[in-house]
């Protein structure tokens, strides 16, 4: 269980939003510079908001009242954004393995083999992230980001550089292991699509607020029923 | 020719190096990942050198070190002897001198690497120590090389701070831009070539050594 309340502002952009996302799959979808992105920074804990509170599970991430503010990287969160942000000086294996400091070597080496299967990406361990497509890369960052079992994984368009059939097949084997570990998720999205396969629950963001929450089908027809209705009215 | 100054000016210049290297990787690390509204104020003071005349810096850093302070009393007592016309003294001043030519290149460096891979360390668990020396410094190993390169010319020919702090102390003090002024001071122009030219030639030769390793290893960008 996600909790949050929270308001910041960034130049002229101003998000205040205040739910809860109890599903373990949701989606924020919302066009571009709703704030999809900014939400899943302030609750990775890469931005601080002005005011708020983020809670996982009744613990406080983030609580401006109580000056608490926890590391990104004590968080147990995990993030994979549009951009797939290897590490260009490491190869696949010691990129996936980099948050794994806190296991010995065979655990670690285990681990990379679980996750880099799950993405179906083994046969990319010994190459550099410049020798990869955008679609591999992408695979890599999530297999990364999956490897230290977060409690936590946010997805910001994360299989944009994919082809339909490899997303799909990759969201299914995705959303099983992640079932498995107990792994919440959310995954900001502006394709309707992606939000109808992924999310059992959608939190539809409009410029910065939280304009519904609920099963994705109500949501995204409601939201689908507005758009014509104001292209009708034109 | 002056070999012990020669040897002295190199050995002046490669300690500071070291020194400079070891203290610019954290302070640039800071500067760049920092939020305090202090380190506006911290950078203008790394970057002072830069603009302060070496004879004021020099001057200041006599009368610092000297036995009139309780500064210079105090490292007099450590040590043994005073800092100021002792080797010692010279790396001091030197370190001071050249940081902004070790620092600049190393907060370039370092300013350049991608956020989203600074985020990423972040959020795999990567506290400073760690993101400096596993993503920082790799990614920024050229403008390393840029400030050690920087870092030792600079030091091999500064004059204006080692004339004012040192003086002209054979085997303790007494470096090449000295023994230049010595010889140009006493019309012996044909050892003042000589002098000038092997200052000029170590630059030449470190400068194409930096430049040519970039290439060897695939272009500029390598």
């Amino acid at each position: 269980m996600l909790e949050l309340a929270l308001d910041a502002r960034r130049g002229i952009f101003h998000l205040n939003i205040e739910c809860r996302f109890a599903s373990e799959w949701t989606v924020i979808f919302g066009p571009s510079g709703a704030g999809k992105s900014s939400l899943l920074r302030l609750l990775a804990g890469l931005d601080r908001p002005d005011h708020g509170r983020i809670a996982m599970d009744g613990a406080s991430l983030t609580d401006s009242a109580r000056g608490l503010w926890l590391q990104p990287g004590r968080r147990r969160i995990s993030m994979v954004a549009q951009q797939s942000a290897l590490f260009p000086h490491l190869s696949v294996t010691a990129n996936v393995a980099y948050g794994l400091g806190h296991l010995d070597r065979t655990s670690r080496a285990a681990r990379v083999k679980e996750v880099l299967e799950l993405v179906d990406a083994m046969n990319l361990a010994g190459r550099r992230p410049q020798e990869l497509s955008g679609g591999e890369a992408q695979r890599v960052a999530l297999a990364r980001a999956l490897a230290p079992q977060p409690r936590l994984l946010l997805l910001d368009e994360p299989f944009s550089a994919l082809d339909g059939a490899a997303s799909d097949a990759l969201l299914a084997r995705l959303q099983i292991w992640l079932s498995q570990h107990r792994v919440q998720t959310v995954l900001a999205t502006h394709d309707a699509t992606d939000a109808l396969a992924a999310g059992a629950e959608v939190a539809l963001l409009r410029d910065g607020r939280l304009a519904a929450l609920g099963p994705a089908p109500m949501v995204l027809a409601a939201e689908r029923e507005r758009l014509l209705a104001r292209l009708g009215a034109r | 020719m002056d070999w012990q100054a020669l040897a002295l000016t190199l050995k002046l210049a490669a300690i500071t190096t070291a020194i400079l290297l070891a203290a610019a990787v954290p302070l640039a690390a800071l500067l760049v990942l920092g939020r305090s509204r202090w380190l506006a104020a911290l950078e203008a003071l790394a970057a002072l050198p830069l603009v302060l005349p070496p004879t004021v810096l020099g001057f200041f850093l006599l009368v610092l070190l000297g036995p009139r302070t309780a500064v210079g009393r105090a490292i007099a007592a450590l040590l043994g002897h005073p800092l100021a016309f002792s080797f010692s003294g010279l790396v001091v001043g030197s370190v001071i001198y050249s940081l902004p030519f070790a620092v600049q290149p190393v907060v370039a460096g370092f300013a350049a690497v991608d956020t989203a891979l600074v985020d990423a360390a972040r959020l795999l668990g990567a506290r400073s120590v760690r993101l400096v020396l596993s993503l920082l410094v790799p990614l920024a190993r050229r403008s390393l090389l840029a400030a050690a390169v920087l870092s030792f010319l600079h030091t091999m020919g500064e004059f204006g701070v080692v004339l004012m702090l040192g003086g002209d102390i054979p085997g303790a003090t007494r470096t090449l831009s000295i023994v230049l002024y010595n010889q140009v001071e006493n019309f012996d122009y044909a050892a003042a070539n000589r002098t000038a030219g092997i200052l000029l030639g170590l630059s030449v030769l470190a400068l194409a050594a930096i430049y040519s390793q970039g290439r060897f290893r695939g272009g500029r960008r390598a």
